[in-house]
């Protein structure tokens, strides 16, 4: 096989890892502030996935366009369901929390069931099948403009976290509960309004994977799944970590399938994860709790 | 001491009563053989092949007239969804069986037709296969599973034949393939079929590479990148309609087009696949089992297909899922019961030759495989298909070599 054909499914596999990377941010986000391990989280993906088919399919509205107001709507539904549902869990034994959101999965997942039904839906933009030649490599133009808006959206929120008095407050919550409570941070706002960043992450990423992969109700739980292998492998709490793992997982499945057999290239992404949990369980970006 | 001469009240009541029981049981059988026949069809109708099952719903559709004008008695369709995975085929197969099903249709799938064909066969309750290619399934012993369509050994011996047919009406004579096929039950046995039948059928180009891949992958690039990169002239495949979708986009995306596309198994000639992809749907060949147009029953069908979906081709799911329910319909009626042993019997003894797939008709063998249906090759040509092999029913000549995808944007 030609170096031009690593070089193609390096770059498909970084594109594809970007956009991975972005949904784990949320999940990540969400974990390393109020500690609630979402395991609705590729569920949440899926509604704004059926947001972005119904506006593409009813209004012809290109999923990239909605990315911002798609990431609203999931904003506020994350805020609502923090602060209306989550919250009085928070001080509840984790099994309660856990029971709580493979619920909520479970609910979502039946309702766009009967909402939608089985089967497949898609988004046939005009720039579908569209790919750029740069020089010997192929790229996938739906999976460019996926990738970049997964960069443009994380980098939005890292400066969010970093630069802005919210973000600096929520990372305060993070590092001392107690600390944040003294000192007069509203934490319950401050929780919902994390989580409801973390489903807007979600919704975005939601919105790009339109452009590459077909939707189904049922397309939820695989994709909580990859989320975790995603933010362990990175460190759960790590927004770093989470993009990074993003990248390492989606250019591991494209590589080994490439150089393996693709029917295994998944079982080469759990290996990661293993290795990962052997020798540094905290992930690769996370720090060592004492 | 009592007399025996005279019964007393209390026996004579006593012998009344079982008098009554034994005479009223064989009503009661009677009662609970009488149909209509209850008969539980089971179909990937979510998941990831919730397209296809739902394709073959259609076909459970349009039955009911259709068999009451042949003059066969009426059933009680029951449905189950396999929600495309084995495990929830089995349950779903048992729970159909707990509600009273006396018979089962399904279901599509080798693995989950696997799973319930186990069941089927331990309740003693007949399953009729409507689609299903894993040679194995009636290679068990089984005394309650019947099939009515080929094996895939025969589809594969069938396809290169016809492949055959087709390069000679085409003057061509391809020199290289790459083998794309999933991996599960119906793409390994297909990998079998082509390994051990490839060599005897001495064809013309030789498989540069077979890429195996997980039937429901959201992402098919690495495949068609690795496929691309071998260069071979045609592209063989085994798949479904989620990967045909998906790796037709990536052929366009990725800028090859085979000469030709070769598919053996389903997915390539599926309505989705048609409307989805519309002009980029056209060229691939399937060597698939079909329905011989020239039947007066396969008219009939298509006539009651294009009625009830008029933007819609007929296809394999359709036909094959409506005559297993033909062979349920004609065994119940030779049967005269819904008990399953005498269904079973009956299923046996079936002899339709009024039937709509190719071949001489329907009859099964003793180990309950109808081993007379015969394959096709059919064309995609402007989301319609046309039928280039066998020469005896054909209505076409193939294209040959494929559109450019890029001419077509």
């Amino acid at each position: 096989m030609t170096f031009d054909v690593y070089l193609n499914v390096v770059v498909a596999g970084i594109l594809t890892g970007l956009v991975y990377g972005l949904m784990a941010l949320g999940l990540s986000v969400i974990f390393g502030v109020v500690r609630v391990v979402n395991f609705a989280h590729g569920e949440m993906m899926s509604i704004a996935m059926y947001l972005a088919v119904v506006l593409f399919s009813s209004f012809g509205l290109d999923p990239l366009l909605m990315l911002v107001p798609i990431a609203a709507v999931m904003f506020a539904f994350g805020y609502v369901l923090q602060a209306g549902l989550i919250n009085p869990f928070i001080t509840r034994p984790e099994h309660t929390q856990f029971l709580l959101v493979v619920a909520l999965a479970i609910i979502i997942v039946n309702a766009l069931l009967i909402v939608f039904g089985p089967d497949a839906r898609t988004v046939q933009t005009s720039y579908a099948y569209d790919s750029f030649q740069l020089g010997p490599v192929l790229v996938d133009a739906s999976k460019t403009y996926a990738g970049g808006a997964a960069i443009a959206f994380a980098a939005a929120l890292f400066a969010f976290f970093r630069f802005s008095r919210v973000g600096t407050a929520i990372r305060a919550c993070a590092d001392n509960y107690t600390g944040a409570l003294v000192i007069g941070l509203n934490v319950k706002h401050l929780y919902a309004l994390t989580f409801a960043l973390g489903a807007a992450c979600v919704g975005a990423a939601g919105c790009m994977m339109t452009l590459i992969v077909d939707v189904t109700p049922i397309i939820g739980p695989a994709y909580t799944l990859l989320a975790f292998v995603i933010v362990i492998t990175g460190g759960l709490g790590s927004m770093a970590g989470a993009l990074f793992g993003g990248i390492l997982i989606g250019l591991t499945e494209a590589l080994a399938g490439l150089m393996f057999t693709p029917s295994a290239k998944s079982m080469f992404a759990f290996a990661i994860l293993v290795l990962v949990l052997l020798f540094r369980p905290q992930g690769l970006f996370g720090q060592r709790l004492s | 001491m009592t007399s025996q001469k005279h019964p007393s009240r209390r026996r004579v009541l006593a012998g009344a009563a079982a008098a009554t029981t034994t005479l009223a049981v064989p009503a009661i059988v009677r009662a609970q053989t009488k149909g209509p026949l209850k008969v539980g069809v089971l179909l990937p109708r979510s998941g990831f092949e919730a397209a296809i099952g739902q394709d073959c719903q259609r076909g459970v559709d349009i039955a009911p007239p259709i068999l009451k004008s042949l003059g066969l008695p009426d059933l009680s369709i029951m449905n189950g969804d396999t929600e495309s995975n084995v495990d929830v085929a089995r349950e779903h197969a048992e729970k159909l069986i707990s509600d009273g099903a006396q018979l089962l249709v399904g279901a599509f799938d080798s693995g989950q037709t696997t799973a319930v064909a186990q069941v089927a066969e331990q309740k003693g309750i007949p399953l009729v296969i409507n689609i299903a290619g894993a040679p194995a399934i009636t290679e068990q012993g089984y005394k309650f599973v019947f099939r009515n369509f080929p094996t895939a050994v025969r589809i594969t011996a069938d396809a290169f034949a016809n492949q055959k047919e087709v390069f000679a009406i085409a003057g061509v004579s391809p020199k290289t393939a790459v083998f794309m096929r999933v991996n599960d039950t119906y793409g390994t046995a297909m990998s079998k079929g082509v390994a051990a039948l490839m060599p005897k059928f001495n064809m013309p180009y030789k498989i540069l590479e077979e890429i195996s891949y997980d039937p429901a992958a959201r992402d098919l690039s690495v495949e068609v990148s690795k496929a691309k990169a071998t260069n071979a002239e045609i592209l063989l495949i085994v798949g479904r309609l989620n990967d045909a979708m998906l790796i037709t986009k990536e052929l366009i995306k990725q800028r090859w087009t085979p000469q030709a596309i070769l598919s053996m198994g389903p997915g390539w000639y599926e309505d989705q696949y048609l409307k989805t992809l519309k002009k980029m749907s056209d060229g691939p060949i399937s060597f698939v089992p079909w329905y011989d147009p020239n039947k007066k029953l396969a008219k009939t069908l298509e006539a009651a297909f294009t009625k009830a979906y008029p933007t819609s081709n007929l296809n394999t799911n359709q036909v094959f899922t409506f005559e297993a329910l033909l062979v349920a319909a004609d065994a119940f009626k030779r049967a005269g019961s819904t008990d399953p042993k005498a269904l079973a019997d009956a299923l046996r003894k079936t002899n339709i030759t009024d039937n709509v797939s190719v071949g001489p008709g329907i009859q099964f063998d003793a180990k309950g495989q109808n081993t007379k249906v015969k394959d096709s090759a059919i064309q995609n040509r402007g989301g319609k298909l046309v039928t280039i092999a066998p020469k005896e029913a054909a209505n076409a000549k193939p294209v040959w070599p494929m559109k450019s995808y890029q001419s077509r944007t």
